[in-house]
């Protein structure tokens, strides 16, 4: 029986590790965060000042949650007629077609592109497109980020909520259709209705993902350390300011950069809870 | 009446047939990225691609501008990223792997215990996590407290953390899917726990773990910026972990920093895309052809 105790062991320390990781990285990031709000208390979240110059520094998070903010609501509202169209189309309109799975792959393969390549292909081909439209100088901006952040989070929406519209109950349906609905009509008084919440917790979940997403924001949201004044305005987000400044960071800054990473991690953390209560609950 | 009820029903299935060409349309423009990516990398990164592109390191922005001057291919290759990355992901994968197996089929073992949903709550909390904290932390712990300065180490263990709540969650997710006569049989024989796990409950979710640990390879290959905090790059092949190292996405970030090199950028997202995708094609093809579950 010794070999059953030393495997149950091992499995149970294995999941310590997660335990002890899990901890270890709130413990570092909220320790390194202190300084800043030692420094700056309340103020550093409500402040949008940022100011590196030594002697007078100022930093502050709200531009970069300003923008975090909306830049992932922004990619959500794009996103949302591109994930339902195709959420019906597979489990709906062609439920179980071999056109469906095609477009389920498609919608799927957009899960596999690597973040820097959807940056390099926004930079050298969307940003072009908005320069044309004359709303922006130079591309950059809110805007051009949330397009590509929703094209970025179109898979994840879709999988989940097409999971939960085919799930809805085929007796539901057919008992619409033998009133004589039309398919429009079920969709909207029997499939939208049952499939609500499980819907609206995919769309959660996916404005989880488009919080943290850095390396296309990066490239292409202008980085300025100020609140957007528009929707074509440049901006920052908490990820990318990160990704922007952490190399160069010391002391103080150091400790407000981690101070936002801080943030960053319980905004994400809340929102995929949100999402993921969501979906136990009613789905 | 009669013809109101005409026109009502005609009006029905013509909102009926717009809502269906809505949606179509809709599902058409959803997928239209994929084919302007992959054509555009195609175009632009093709020419670029050749053996040297695979065997040489990355080439300065001098040489670079002087052979877009010329109008010849930029020479050199990415090496130096593609030794890295394999480095990194080895690392992460020989930390993550086995820790998240473990993990996952301890989950399944304990799954009413209140220790248990801790610990998954805590897999979905670490899944949710911006992989630029995950840089954060790699490099407080790492680069600060371990190696003293940028290094692959740090960039494994980012990729590492990353990896582990996918496997966990995949593997406890495929071990629930087996029957429960399969193991209570090879327990009615008298097998031991451990030979149980590693001739029953392995390679009857065999198909299951693999898709999870694919996807999660998938994942991480193409991850940048957590490695920018942590591993950094470097111009040459590295092979001491405890020094900095470059990786292919890192390799992309540099080139599209430097206008000399845009040609460059386009040839590395094209193999870094096609390598994950066929990874993500390959994970799913595998579980689609699940013998067991």
């Amino acid at each position: 029986m010794g070999g059953d105790r030393i495997t149950k062991g091992l499995l149970f320390s294995s999941s310590l590790v997660l335990l002890l990781l899990s901890a270890g990285m709130i413990f570092t990031l909220a320790s390194g965060a202190i300084p800043a709000f030692r420094e700056f208390g309340g103020r550093f979240i409500f402040s949008s000042a940022w100011d590196p110059t030594p002697g007078k520094e100022q930093y502050g998070a709200l531009a970069f949650i300003a923008g975090t903010m909306l830049t992932s609501l922004l990619a959500l509202i794009i996103c949302i007629p591109m994930a339902f169209s195709a959420s019906l189309f597979v489990s709906e309109y062609y439920k179980g077609t071999r056109i469906a799975s095609v477009l389920r792959s498609l919608v799927d393969l957009l899960a596999g592109v690597p973040s820097i390549v959807y940056g390099f292909w926004g930079f050298y081909t969307l940003r072009p497109l908005i320069m044309k439209t004359g709303l922006s100088d130079q591309g950059f901006g809110i805007f051009t980020a949330s397009l590509i952040l929703a094209i970025m989070i179109v898979p994840y929406a879709t999988s989940l909520s097409s999971e939960i519209i085919s799930m809805v109950s085929t007796e539901m349906k057919e008992a619409a259709y033998s009133l004589g609905a039309t398919r429009r009509e079920v969709i909207f008084n029997v499939v939208i209705p049952s499939a609500m919440s499980g819907i609206v917790a995919s769309f959660i979940l996916a404005l989880g993902r488009a919080l943290g997403e850095t390396m296309a924001v990066t490239m292409l949201i202008g980085n300025a350390n100020i609140i957007p004044k528009g929707l074509f305005s440049p901006g920052n987000t908490m990820a990318s300011v990160i990704a922007n400044q952490f190399g160069e960071a010391d002391g103080l800054k150091m400790s407000a950069l981690i101070a936002i990473g801080l943030i960053l991690f319980a905004i994400t953390a809340l929102v995929n809870a949100l999402g993921k209560v969501i979906i136990k609950r009613f789905a | 009446m009669g013809n109101i009820l005409a026109d009502n029903i005609n009006r029905r299935s013509k909102r009926n047939k717009r809502f269906k060409g809505l949606i179509i349309s809709g599902s058409i423009i959803t997928v239209i990225p994929i084919f302007l990516i992959v054509i555009n990398l195609i175009i632009k990164g093709v020419r670029q691609i050749n053996l040297s592109f695979f065997t040489e390191t990355s080439p300065d922005t001098f040489q670079a501008m002087t052979a877009t001057a010329n109008g010849e291919v930029i020479p050199g290759g990415i090496a130096n990223g593609l030794v890295g990355s394999l480095i990194m992901v080895l690392l992460a994968s020989a930390l993550a792997i086995p820790t998240g197996l473990m993990t996952g089929v301890y989950l399944y073992e304990n799954k009413k215990k209140r220790y248990a949903s801790v610990i998954r709550s805590l897999t979905d909390v670490l899944q949710g996590v911006p992989s630029i904290i995950l840089g954060i932390i790699a490099y407080i712990w790492i680069v600060k407290g371990v190696t003293r300065g940028y290094s692959a180490l740090a960039g494994s263990i980012a990729l590492a953390i990353m990896m582990l709540p996918i496997i966990v969650r995949s593997t406890e997710e495929t071990l629930s899917m087996i029957p429960v006569q399969i193991r209570e049989a090879s327990f009615a024989l008298g097998v031991p726990y451990y030979k149980m796990m590693i001739k029953v409950l392995i390679p009857c979710s065999f198909s299951g773990l693999a898709t999870g640990i694919l996807l999660s390879l998938s994942r991480i290959l193409g991850e940048t910026a957590p490695l920018m905090l942590t591993s950094l790059g470097s111009p040459g092949i590295n092979l001491n972990i405890a020094k900095p190292s470059s990786a292919v996405p890192l390799l992309i970030w540099d080139f599209y920093n430097d206008p000399n090199m845009v040609s460059m950028v386009w040839s590395a997202s094209l193999f870094l895309m096609i390598f994950v995708l066929s990874l993500n094609i390959l994970s799913r093809s595998i579980s689609k052809n699940r013998k067991y579950i």
